[in-house]
């Protein structure tokens, strides 16, 4: 790692052939920096205000979750996932209940399964809010943020209700759920989806067809499907890029196979696209969740599991669509009550891996705008 | 020893009024400035459905003064690294720039320290001028990459901006005449029309540049926090970094008052010459009455002491200016003989002209300064290609027409007789045909340049492998 991060600064010669001879300039940009969000720290190469190298330094916010998960049984480990994507909690919890329920071949119950769906839709809608506000905010749109962040506290508080928890929720367990959905549930997340039509609009109002907003993001951070397919990026950078590949259509998990909803793409994969496939994705977990409340299946939420999960030897790949794309757990068992090994494939540390491919060629300032866009949490990068 | 006294005595008693101005400048800038600051957050906190600052005072009134304490006694830190002298030097010159080009600017017919410059507004856009000169310096001096770059996006875009400021003011000179300030309002009044009206594309490129020259959004490139963490003033902290801050605030209350002086009618009323919106005369008297009442209603029911005492104070000041206002209007209006020729009255008469007037002209201000921040918190930031494109594609190009065309529109009329309302509207008109035209053949062209970046982008990729 530290080898690595100074190779930029071992390669900065003189540069005869510019104009009075000029250097080129190593900037750093974080780990404390207001938009790298959170810990990243990226070392610029800069020509003038033109980016001509970069490199990734992570690790900052390192805590060994997979070695942890190797001294804990496997519902112990459960809640620590929640902390990897933080702004995603619900989702990452998803992945991990199903991986283990794969791993001990029992199913979740219909009506579970139904209410997973659509907490974990609230919380794309949830996650992508900040990264719409947090996005925004890069490139100087400083009013955004606090509209997302309105909605948003709408969201948490259904998530409050349910299981008491805002963000790292745990709201779910190996084989079902804990807590039966409270009284309101329906009503809360109907209201909020009717009113959510309106507020998606107003942020399109302000943002989509401004031309500042597309001087800023349009042919910004291009990256082709193949680069996207070379490098494993997913998620919404993916689809942006114009492949049409959603784990949800592609390989159903929960209650997905029950619904209609559309895989938004893009066209060119510059950073505008990226932003209206995430405006597209939140209308379309909007009509999800609509239709999954408007029939919850009845009956039990939790399978029949017992109080000490001890999964027959063997191991078990298991991947969902986070928000911010696979979201993988591999699981090796060897039929004792921890995992042998855990393995997660985070989509934000194969997503950041596009960035230097994004950035080259473009200024300082679309570095920000850039890096926005794979919407890193750096949690889940360093795990 | 003697001699000397004397002809500071004498100094003292021609200057007096200049120099009570000039102290009041010195005095009340910072503090209004601070009082700015505190409306933009309670505008921003207003349009991102907050509530913006509440604890400190009532609804947050004394948010700027535990600011300023706060500030005042900071760590006085300077870099190692830094250039010591010049670190302390550059703060102190933008400062000084901003505050002595309010010297010129008449906020009222009374109100103005340099009272006879005849180059008036030509002496404050050049003295403002000089305030980059202290961004430049101290991101030089702080030797920080970060600085540097927000120091040398600064330069350039005072440059290009400073060019469109002025070919607009260009405008507005050719109309009035003249630079002097209070001859500007007073050909303003006696042509029945403020400027804004006469040449509003001069206008409009004027506010543009004017919000460029004063770095703020969506031209805040220099000190763009989520680029280049706080760009020139990276380095800078507590007394340093609020003259600094002083120093943006006071530079948007000279480019306002530039403005509202040469395009907005400086300290006139709207439609001095229209008889029945004579009411409008007794706008500030009911507005200022209107606050000093509020202020002593809510005094008793605040937490603190030094916050009833505060709002006490504020009540006393409307409430005397609003009597002034009031009592002037009512003579007026009455006829009454008796009162007109008391002494006391004539003392109030010979103040009103200059508070209605500076009333009048701090609102102007403040709308103008309103403006500036509904774009901030309204719109994404400019990239500097882009900010440079506007410049000197559209904006340098428009302005100097507009120069042109109000031009031909004074000729007309001089030379063919020709009323100016026509000859202005129509010109105004072939302006806004050469910027649509300009807007157009730049859409083409910040197309294809973008184009080339993206080809470019693919040609850097085997320059360095990471």
């Amino acid at each position: 790692m530290n080898d690595l991060a100074n190779t930029i600064d071992d390669r900065t010669p003189q540069r005869p052939d510019t104009l009075l001879g000029a250097d080129e300039l190593v900037i750093n940009m974080g780990p404390q920096h207001p938009s790298t969000h959170g810990v990243l720290r990226v070392k610029l190469k800069l020509d003038g205000e033109r980016v001509i190298g970069s490199e990734c330094v992570i690790g900052y916010l390192h805590r060994g979750v997979e070695k942890i998960a190797e001294n804990r049984s496997y519902q112990q480990f459960a809640p620590y996932v929640d902390r990897m994507d933080y702004v995603a909690a619900v989702s990452n919890g998803l992945g991990y209940c199903e991986a283990v329920e794969k791993l001990l071949m029992v199913e979740a119950p219909p009506r579970a399964r139904v209410i997973r769906t659509i907490l974990t839709e609230l919380q794309r809608i949830a996650s992508h809010l900040l990264w719409l506000g947090t996005h925004a905010l890069d490139i100087g749109a400083l009013t955004p943020l606090f509209y997302c962040m309105r909605e948003r506290e709408e969201i948490l508080k259904i998530f409050e209700k349910y299981c008491g928890a805002r963000l790292t929720t745990h709201a779910f367990r190996i084989g079902g759920l804990q807590y039966e959905a409270y009284d309101t549930l329906e009503k809360d997340v109907e209201r909020f989806c009717r009113g959510f039509e309106a507020r998606i609009q107003e942020y399109s109002d302000l943002l989509t067809g401004n031309s500042i907003w597309l001087g800023r993001t349009r042919n910004v951070g291009l990256l082709k499907a193949e680069d996207c397919i070379a490098l494993g990026a997913s998620g919404p950078v993916l689809r942006a890029s114009g492949v049409k590949w959603d784990l949800r259509k592609a390989m159903p998990y929960a209650a997905y196979d029950q619904y209609k909803f559309e895989i938004p793409v893009g066209a060119n994969g510059d950073t505008y696209d990226r932003y209206l496939v995430r405006i597209e994705e939140m209308r379309q977990s909007r009509l999800i969740c609509l239709q999954a409340i408007e029939n919850i299946p009845a009956g039990p939420i939790m399978a029949r599991v017992g109080k000490v999960l001890k999964p027959p030897p063997g191991e078990v790949y298991h991947a969902i669509e986070a928000p911010k794309g696979i979201l993988g757990y591999y699981i090796v068992s060897d039929g004792g009550t921890q995992p042998y090994r855990v393995r997660i494939r985070p989509p934000s540390f194969i997503n950041l891996q596009a960035l230097d491919k994004m950035i080259r060629g473009h200024l300082v300032t679309d570095v920000v705008a850039i890096i926005g866009t794979p919407d890193i949490v750096l949690g889940e990068v360093d795990r | 020893m003697n001699a000397v006294l004397q002809g500071v005595l004498a100094f003292v008693q021609t200057w007096w009024v200049e120099l009570l101005c000039a102290v009041l400048i010195v005095l009340v800038v910072p503090l209004i400035a601070g009082y700015i600051v505190l409306v933009e957050l309670k505008v921003m906190a207003d349009m991102q459905a907050r509530l913006g600052p509440m604890r400190v005072g009532p609804h947050g009134l004394l948010q700027p003064i535990a600011d300023a304490v706060k500030l005042l006694i900071k760590e006085d830190l300077i870099p190692d690294n830094a250039d010591q002298f010049i670190f302390w030097f550059a703060p102190v010159l933008s400062m000084t720039a901003a505050l002595t080009s309010m010297g010129a600017i008449a906020f009222g017919p009374w109100f103005q320290v340099a009272r006879d410059i005849n180059i008036g507004l030509l002496f404050v856009v050049g003295v403002s001028a000089l305030g980059p000169f202290g961004i430049v310096l101290g991101g030089w001096a702080s030797n920080n990459h970060y600085s540097i770059i927000g120091a040398i996006r600064s330069t350039a875009q005072l440059i290009s901006y400073e060019t469109t400021a002025g070919f607009a003011l260009v405008s507005g000179f050719l109309l009035a005449g003249t630079l002097k300030v209070s001859d500007i309002v007073q050909a303003q009044y006696a042509g029945h029309v403020w400027y804004v009206f006469l040449t509003p594309v001069g206008f409009f490129t004027y506010l543009i540049a004017s919000i460029a020259e004063t770095n703020r959004a969506p031209f805040d490139l220099p000190e763009a926090e989520s680029e280049l963490v706080a760009g020139y003033m990276t380095e800078y902290s507590g007394f340093r970094w609020s003259l600094y801050f002083l120093a943006e605030y006071a530079n948007m209350i000279v480019v306002g008052a530039v403005g509202t002086t040469l395009f907005l009618g400086g300290w006139l009323r709207p439609f001095p010459h229209v008889a029945w919106l004579g009411w409008v005369d007794a706008l500030p008297a009911l507005l200022l009455a209107a606050v000093g009442v509020y202020c002593v209603m809510r005094a008793g029911k605040q937490p603190a002491r030094v916050q009833a005492m505060f709002m006490w104070v504020v009540a006393l000041l409307c409430i005397v200016v609003a009597l002034i206002f009031g009592l002037v209007e009512v003579a007026h209006a009455s006829n009454f003989a008796a009162l007109q020729a008391s002494h006391s009255f004539l003392l109030l008469r010979s103040m009103y002209p200059g508070l209605y007037g500076a009333f009048w002209f701090l609102l102007k201000v403040s709308a103008y300064i309103y403006i500036f921040m509904w774009l901030r918190f309204t719109l994404p930031r400019f990239r500097f290609d882009q900010l440079m494109r506007l410049g000197w594609h559209i904006l340098i190009p428009l302005s100097l027409v507009n120069v042109i065309s109000v031009g031909v529109g004074l000729a007309l009329e001089s030379s063919l007789g020709w009323n100016r309302w026509p000859a202005m509207i129509l010109t105004s008109i072939a302006t806004l045909f050469v910027g649509m035209l300009l807007i157009r053949w730049n859409d083409k062209h910040a197309a294809a340049a973008s184009a080339s970046i993206a080809a470019d982008n693919s040609q850097v990729e085997d320059s360095y492998a990471g």
